[in-house]
């Protein structure tokens, strides 16, 4: 009748651990504390029980008692503020060198696009010890992006691209929640992440039909006319995109913006918000003429042309490399 | 504070004492402090929507650049001088009021309402040249120009944030009516004039409102004229 | 049965003064406004207990097969909507508050009483409004409201469901203003503000919350109706708008109303603790300045209901620890009021009871907030059972609980009747009981991954949500004995006494139930609060 009774998630990513520690340990500290609250309040309430002849015993107060009841939690809040301040930076950095796979939320299911070409729906493949980066975004609502396995949750939004990553440690198939109400069928937008050993996953992809996304996204950005204006020298009407990826951008109106994701995306779709000093606003406006798909393959292509390339989740760990590093790695697309 | 019993002979005191007051002072008081902690809660309100003129502002500075073009910097100009001298002849009245000038308090409260009045007239023409030109967001919104969509944003800011404040100024108007009419039959004197004073502080925080409005909607542009 | 004894009927009360429905709808006396209110308030929690019965009932089974998706989604929504708008955040204040702090003070009725009435016809209003989205269809946006969903993706009726929390909200706004007045301004000769009551520090502390924030509220909720109605896009990235806006504007008034939900119950349980343990309240300026603490503080903390929501990193690190601050002073009334029962002379009466339930389920929520303030946990356990299991052991294990300590702690004050003791233990019993079963594993669902607002979900969550289910059945029970008894005593309960707990404060010094004007003659304080070292007789048990 009932499937299993667990009282406690599975483990499956490098971050679990760190989680589940502080969460142990706030359950040790919590449950001391209650229970040594309870157990005040049941002994007093036993033996100062209201009896005949014995008076209730005035005091005041004690400010040395109220200045260490004050004091020494605020010190473990902060230590436990510290610690989970730790876990989070380390849940919101994404490694430098992570695989990327590309998410679209729509209600009520989620499409992946990994680098290789591969697209999923509802289901996600990766390999076990690698990181994976999650370039998320939603084509309609707020979703979020939910493992329990993993203990990462990642809210996705429309109109700009969020992140989170992982890296799973042991292979099999965890759950993937919705876990932001997105209406009618946001109970059914459910899938499963399918963490393979190493050789099954290389198998999986070469399984795979289409192109690499950079490739996919080199095609897109040849049909759609950006090659006229964003040629590779400086001719070109539209800034060269060589190089720029992650990189500060001066515009116009003398603000400084880093040259990210969100920022390639808003000037895809909406050029004029941010003009490059020097150029005109002459670009064309995208909104409504490239679907959330168009819009990744294109923006992995803008990264392709950016030096170190991003790696895919089909190549190993390599040692780490600085960001603008020289290195050449294996050029996928 | 008196500590007079409850059951107080009716010609000992002021008619328009409430009687879980213990006297004048206590209501007074009480009533305009009231109306400060309500005015409180008008910030609040309008706050939210300051809020998000500065947040997008920021981050789509020439959008809000070229709304601001298309107001109109003399009809904006006008109507801040306008309230501005409606709060005059409001503090003018709270004064009469204070002084016991019956007739000096009723023509400057409808001298105020009538400037009140002539704001409103001016929103209405504003508007209604924002309409035809299809400044309202929606289907209807057209924009010749770079980065339409946040100039919509920022027509939306103005259509809520000037529509509010002209919901509250109309709520102004009825209200100093009504305290011109009980004027009128002679309700308020020296001894008795805090629901006057009371009008005069909603009146003026509707004006600094506005105040506030003004250069933010109407004069960005101005800073770009060469 | 016998007939009660003739005398108490005599002597003119507030309830017998005048009868009609005129004098109840067009009066101005605080004490009938606070009655108006309890009618209205029990109404509506028992319409959110329906829809919370019918969420527990389709979560007995993991697939959706009781009501179609659609109708789960708006049974949450109107449940969180109406418990939190039409019950929680008026029940103490309106009913307990406007009864008691006029006459805690020292005066004959609040500041402002034809305001007071108008806040009941606004909540009214508001309830009417709310009736009619729920009769015609409902609404199903969450009670967060969250952009573009509800703007711009749902055909429920989600602008009257805006339009009556508006209302609801002024009618909050304006009894928060009547109360800062009300204890700046009317208090009795020798009332100094070192000398007011508890519950009277918390209520004034809820009304700074309630007159800042609600407004807030108010403007969040207009801008969705013209994103929704007009097609502004104020929140939609559409129309170049951010939702993320909206989740601060909304959570900026939101968080503080948790505060505005729980402080007036905070000073229930500080009123019942020192009546049954005979004893001043320990640390009583510490308490005072805890509850200014609690709402200064509680403004600067929304954000942290928007970890994962796309906020940066540092904004995220930023509210965190915000966030432990403002869990310091919830803990020292713990304390204090565990402290306040060391060598005391305690009675387990029937307020007492439930102010035990209180002290013992507000740590546990209120510790569970230290885990969710941790950044690296909250991103694991927000959006799931967790959270529902956080706040739910604070409202309902706290909040709900002290209201009923304090309805029966003062029934005899504003009824002039006792409630019967022994049903009372028996229902504080039950309703810890039934209240334990139905959350506590919600916390272990939290953690395991169930998501919140899930219609189906996975089997292996089943045993789990059994007992929850189980739980609320009880629960229902335990809130049903109350009803039924207090309705019982208005009519069969004993005449009450003046002060039938011999307890401290200015309320008691009238009689059961009190005249129109609550003093024959306006008090003179010379006594500090909880003068329990004065008041040498306890009451027989």
């Amino acid at each position: 009748m009932f499937e299993t009774f667990p009282l406690w998630p599975q483990r499956a990513s490098s971050m679990a651990g760190n989680v589940d520690a502080l969460f142990i340990f706030l359950l040790a500290l919590c449950g001391f504390m209650c229970i040594a609250i309870f157990i005040m309040i049941l002994v007093f309430a036993a033996r100062y029980r209201r009896t005949k002849g014995r008076e209730a015993e005035q005091i005041e107060g004690s400010n040395a008692l109220e200045l260490t009841w004050t004091g020494v939690p605020l010190l473990i809040f902060l230590g436990i503020f510290v610690w989970g301040a730790v876990i989070y930076f380390m849940e919101r950095t994404p490694p430098d060198d992570s695989a990327e796979i590309y998410t679209v939320a729509k209600q009520w299911m989620w499409k992946f696009q990994h680098l290789e070409g591969q697209r999923e729906i509802n289901e996600l493949h990766v390999p076990v010890g690698r990181d994976v980066k999650m370039i998320m975004t939603s084509q309609d609502v707020i979703h979020s992006f939910y493992v329990p396995a993993f203990r990462i949750k990642q809210d996705v939004l429309p109109g700009r691209y969020t992140v989170t990553w992982f890296r799973a440690t042991k292979a099999g198939t965890y759950h993937l929640f919705c876990a932001e109400y997105c209406g009618t069928a946001h109970s059914g937008m459910i899938g499963e992440v399918v963490v393979m050993e190493p050789a099954q996953y290389e198998q999986w992809l070469s399984g795979g039909p289409a192109a690499p996304l950079a490739e996919t996204g080199k095609q897109l950005f040849m049909s759609l006319g950006c090659s006229t204006c964003h040629r590779f020298d400086t001719q070109g009407r539209g800034p060269n995109l060589v190089g720029i990826y992650g990189k500060p951008a001066e515009l116009e109106d003398g603000r400084t913006v880093i040259a990210d994701d969100n920022y390639i995306r808003e000037s895809i779709l909406n050029p004029h918000a941010k003009i490059v000093a020097g150029f005109k606003p002459i670009m064309p406006v995208f909104q409504g003429l490239v679907s959330e798909e168009q819009l990744n393959a294109l923006l992995a292509y803008i990264k392709s042309l950016s030096q170190p390339p991003q790696g895919t989740a089909g190549t190993r760990n390599t040692p780490s490399t600085s960001p603008s590093g020289q290195q050449q790695m294996i050029q996928v697309q | 504070m008196s500590n007079s019993p409850i059951v107080v002979a009716h010609d000992e005191h002021n008619p328009a004492l409430r009687h879980h007051f213990a006297d004048m002072e206590q209501q007074r008081e009480a009533s305009e402090m009231g109306m400060w902690v309500f005015l409180i809660t008008e910030i609040m309100f309008f706050g939210g929507m300051f809020l998000a003129y500065i947040v997008y502002r920021y981050l789509y500075y020439p959008a809000w650049v070229a709304g601001s073009e298309h107001m109109d910097f003399w009809w904006g100009t006008i109507n801040t001088v306008v309230l501005i001298c409606s709060s005059l002849t409001m503090a003018l009245a709270v004064r009469s009021a204070q002084v016991g000038q019956r007739k000096m308090l009723v023509m400057l409260l409808i001298v105020t309402m009538l400037l009140g009045c002539v704001f409103l007239g001016i929103k209405a023409v504003e508007y209604h040249g924002h309409w035809v030109e299809h400044q309202f967001p929606g289907p209807s919104f057209h924009f010749e120009g770079p980065d339409p969509q946040h100039v919509e944003l920022f027509f939306s800011l103005y259509w809520a944030m000037t529509g509010f404040h002209a919901l509250h100024m109309l709520i102004g108007v009825v209200l100093v009516g009504f305290i011109a009419f009980f004027g009128w039959h002679g309700k308020y004197g020296p001894d008795y004039y805090n629901p006057v004073e009371n009008t005069g502080l909603y009146w003026h925080f509707v004006d600094i409102v506005w105040i506030y409005l003004y250069p933010l909607l109407y004069l960005i542009s101005h800073r770009h004229l060469h | 049965m016998a007939t009660v004894a003739v005398q108490t009927a005599e002597r003119e009360n507030y309830l017998n003064t005048e009868y009609g429905i005129r004098s109840w709808l067009l009066t101005t006396d605080h004490k009938r406004i606070a009655l108006l209110y309890l009618l209205a308030i029990t109404f509506f929690f028992f319409i959110g207990g329906f829809f919370a019965l019918i969420i527990r009932l389709e979560l007995l089974t993991p697939a959706g097969d009781l009501v179609q998706a659609d109708t789960y989604n708006k049974m949450f929504t109107m449940h969180g909507q109406v418990m939190v708008f039409f019950f929680l955040i008026p029940a103490v204040p309106a009913v307990l508050g406007n009864f008691l702090i006029p006459i805690m003070i020292g005066a004959k009725d609040l500041a402002f009483p034809r305001i007071n009435l108008f806040s009941w016809y606004l909540l009214m209003v508001g309830g009417v409004l709310m009736m009619y989205t729920i009769l015609t269809g409902g609404v199903d946006t969450g009670w967060t409201f969250y952009t573009p969903l509800s703007t711009a993706f749902l055909n429920t009726h989600v602008v009257t469901a805006a339009l009556a929390i508006f209302i609801a909200g002024f009618s909050s706004i304006l009894t928060g203003l009547n109360f800062i007045v009300t204890v700046h301004r009317m208090r009795a000769p020798g009332m100094t503000w070192s000398r007011l009551p508890l519950f009277v520090w918390a209520n004034y502390a809820t009304s700074i919350i309630q007159v800042l924030g609600t407004p807030v509220l108010a403007i969040s909720l207009m801008l969705v109706a013209l994103d929704r109605v007009f097609h502004f896009g104020f929140f939609d990235p559409q129309r170049g708008g951010d939702p993320l806006l909206f989740q601060h504007l909304f959570w900026f008034y939101s968080h503080p109303a948790v505060y505005i939900m729980i402080l007036p119950g905070m000073g229930v349980v500080s009123e019942i603790v020192t009546c049954f343990a005979r004893k001043r309240i320990f640390g009583y300026k510490f308490m005072a300045l805890a509850l200014i603490a609690i709402a200064v503080l509680g403004f600067l903390v929304w954000a942290h209901h928007m970890f994962v929501a796309g906020i940066s990193l540092y904004a995220g690190l930023a509210f965190s620890l915000l966030s432990y601050f403002v869990a310091v002073p919830s803990a020292i009334k713990v304390f204090n009021w565990t402290a306040t029962m060391y060598k005391g002379s305690i009675s387990y009466a029937t307020p007492m009871l439930y102010a035990f339930g209180f002290i013992g389920l507000f740590t546990m929520g209120g510790l569970t907030g230290l885990f969710l303030a941790a950044l690296g946990i909250d991103v694991h356990v927000t959006d799931t059972y967790f959270i529902i299991a956080h706040f739910h052991y604070i409202m309902v294990g706290g909040m709900v609980m002290a209201y009923l300590g304090g309805m029966h702690f003062w029934w005899p004050k504003i009824s002039g009747r006792m409630y019967p003791e022994g049903w009372g233990k028996l229902a504080a019993m039950i309703i810890f009981v039934g209240f334990n079963l139905t959350f506590f594993p919600q916390f272990v669902l939290g953690y395991l991954g169930m998501p919140r607002r899930y219609w189906q979900y996975k089997p292996e969550f089943q045993v789990l949500n059994v007992l929850s289910t189980a739980g609320s059945t009880i629960l229902a029970v335990g809130y049903l004995l109350p009803m039924a008894y207090f309705l019982w005593s208005m009519r069969y309960g004993k005449p009450a006494p003046d002060n039938p707990w011999n307890a401290a404060g200015l309320e008691w010094t009238t009689p059961s139930p009190p005249p129109t004007f609550n003093f024959e003659e306006t008090p003179k304080v010379t006594w500090e609060a909880y003068n329990y070292d004065q008041i040498k007789e306890a009451p027989v048990e």
